[in-house]
């Protein structure tokens, strides 16, 4: 069984605890309290030393200190806190901070409301315990035979039919319906080969339909797109020894990974706004009249200062734009402008949560977007990013090459979930 | 008469409120109604995410669920109030709400209520205990007198 400490403040309160504790049990994890008298906790947040007045979050800081010091143990942490509470969010950041500078657990941090559920834990839970349970399958570096990886996203489908560590067949569709979606990707990596479905030896999955299409096509890999994503942009990158950060500005939610020696070791996920995401410049194109395609190089021509954009909802971001229009700004301008936007949210609402380490791996649809890559660059003052060649496959890639470590073997995750 | 203590849980201030002849308004009496309350299934407290809701009675929808939820059991023991009394920085061991926040609006809540309240510091000396229960039995006290008048 795997241990996951909990660090946290309010999750009782917010009636949220039962949710932590079904996410964990899903992936077969079991939440921990680290155990500190209370004679303890005055010594260990003095020892810390930020000054916080709410109780539980210096019992927190205990805790966190008594997992450094080895008072306790645990596989992994999950730190949490309540959504809006600037105290907590300072303690939580700082907590994180600690754990990552003197223990080599894997964490993730969430801010929660009393409406979290246990499937919006889902995906940070599976990561975790996957790091922890699937550190040999993820430490393969490369693909075997002939597989396949679906990645099964909110707004595409991909998928990569790799053989013998080389590429051979890539599908893209717009999701839809799920499995018909995947049926299709299929075909159309197939095609141009010689090879028939059957002809696969082994099946990976990820993405938000990984487990309906995993279940259904039997697929022997069903795993979350953290370590899935991070490993394929680590591979197609080049990248797979020292440490990275992967980005990858998705179509409804945002995902910034650290990697070190290919294997994920933070992350996080946003995704509360879509003005931050993919899906805004998206809808920017189209305010345009211009294909997404063609956004990227129209956003390099222009100067996002010379038009306001600049709101953290989609809603008001696309009004901004239509202001901006009609001021007289040009369309380069406001294309610009867009990516600028999207690229300082995300830097503000998740790169600060992170220590960015070189190179960033840029990955997803989004990265195609060349417009959108160099206002991240701008952002994070020239920093050293990488576009890989199959940049929006990484998903299909990383699950079609870690499910190669997986096609002689008993694991089969279609049987896994229920 | 019935008298609210801050921290909400401290069973010495409790204790002193029953040898005085009142009835303490404590939380523990509120988590004991969720602990036996049948249909609810998120142990140890039974908190579920109708209880932040149902704090919305008393914080708005900006303050952090944590601090909604805590407000959800004080709430009922504000409203329920006759008198309080309210004890400030006091260390864990004697009673702990765990968020500052909350704690900030529950006294806010018992000051700002028109029932008579009792404001003391934690004693740090001999002296100071002995003078704090005084001045609590001397409250609890004036408290029975303006009882047994309004009976009258």
């Amino acid at each position: 069984m795997i241990k996951i400490a909990q660090l946290s403040c309010g999750t009782e309160y917010s009636g949220v605890q039962k949710e932590i504790e079904k996410a964990a049990e899903t992936f077969g994890a079991q939440m921990v309290m680290p155990d500190v008298n209370l004679d303890d906790i005055d010594e260990a947040y003095e020892k810390f030393g930020l000054s916080c007045a709410s109780s539980s979050l210096k019992l927190m800081i205990a805790r966190a200190m008594s997992l450094v010091e080895g008072k306790n143990e645990a596989d992994a942490v999950f730190i949490c806190t309540c959504f809006r509470c600037a105290e907590a969010a300072i303690a939580r950041n700082e907590v994180r901070r600690l754990i990552q500078n003197y223990t080599d657990l894997p964490v993730v941090t969430y801010s929660f409301t009393e409406k979290t559920k246990a499937s919006e834990l889902f995906i940070r839970m599976e990561a975790l315990t996957t790091i922890v349970a699937r550190k040999s399958v993820l430490a393969r570096e490369k693909q075997e035979g002939l597989t396949l990886g679906i990645d099964s996203g909110s707004t595409t489908t991909k998928v990569a039919l790799m053989e013998k560590n080389e590429i051979i067949g890539t599908g893209w569709v717009k999701t839809g319906d799920i499995i018909g979606c995947a049926n299709d990707g299929i075909a159309q990596a197939l095609e141009g080969t010689d090879y028939k479905l059957d002809d696969i030896e082994a099946i990976g999955t990820t993405g938000y339909g990984r487990i309906t299409i995993g279940k259904a096509m039997g697929a022997k890999l069903i795993q979350e797109e953290i370590s899935v994503n991070s490993k394929g942009a680590v591979y197609l990158a080049d990248a797979q020894k020292g440490e990275a950060t992967v980005l990858d500005i998705g179509g409804m939610d945002n995902k910034v990974i650290t990697v070190n020696n290919g294997i994920p070791d933070n992350f996080t996920m946003g995704g509360i706004c879509a003005g931050a995401s993919g899906r805004f410049l998206d809808m920017t194109s189209g305010r345009l009249g211009v294909d997404i395609t063609e956004l990227g190089p129209l956003a390099q021509k222009g100067n996002y200062r010379n038009a306001v954009l600049n709101s953290y909802c989609i809603v008001f971001g696309i009004q901004d734009l239509v202001t901006s229009l009609a001021g007289g700004a040009s369309k380069e301008d406001a294309a610009s402008a867009a990516c600028y936007s999207v690229a300082e949210q995300v830097y503000e609402q998740q790169l600060q949560e992170i220590d960015v380490r070189e190179p960033l791996i840029q990955v997803g649809g989004t990265s195609l977007i060349a417009g959108l890559v160099d206002a991240v660059q701008d952002i994070l003052g020239g920093i050293n990013i990488v576009v890989p060649e199959y940049s929006q496959y990484i998903g299909a890639v990383g699950a079609a090459m870690l499910v190669s470590g997986l096609k002689d073997s008993e694991v089969d995750d279609s049987k896994r979930f229920k | 008469m019935k008298v609210a203590i801050f921290p909400p849980n401290s069973m010495i201030l409790a204790d002193m409120i029953v040898r005085s002849g009142h009835e303490p308004l404590v939380v523990q009496k509120q988590m004991q109604k969720k602990v036996t309350s049948p249909d609810l299934d998120a142990p140890p407290f039974n908190m579920t995410e109708n209880d932040p809701i149902d704090g919305l009675k008393y914080a708005a929808i900006e303050v952090p669920s944590g601090v909604r939820g805590r407000m959800s059991l004080f709430g009922p023991i504000i409203e329920e109030a006759e008198a309080a009394i309210i004890m400030y920085e006091a260390p864990y061991g004697f009673g702990c709400v765990g968020c500052a926040r909350s704690s900030e609006l529950t006294v806010f809540s018992l000051r700002r209520k028109d029932i008579p309240v009792l404001e003391l510091d934690y004693p740090t000396s001999r002296d100071d205990t002995i003078e704090m229960v005084h001045k609590i039995n001397t409250f609890l006290d004036m408290l029975k007198d303006k009882e047994s008048d309004s009976d009258d």
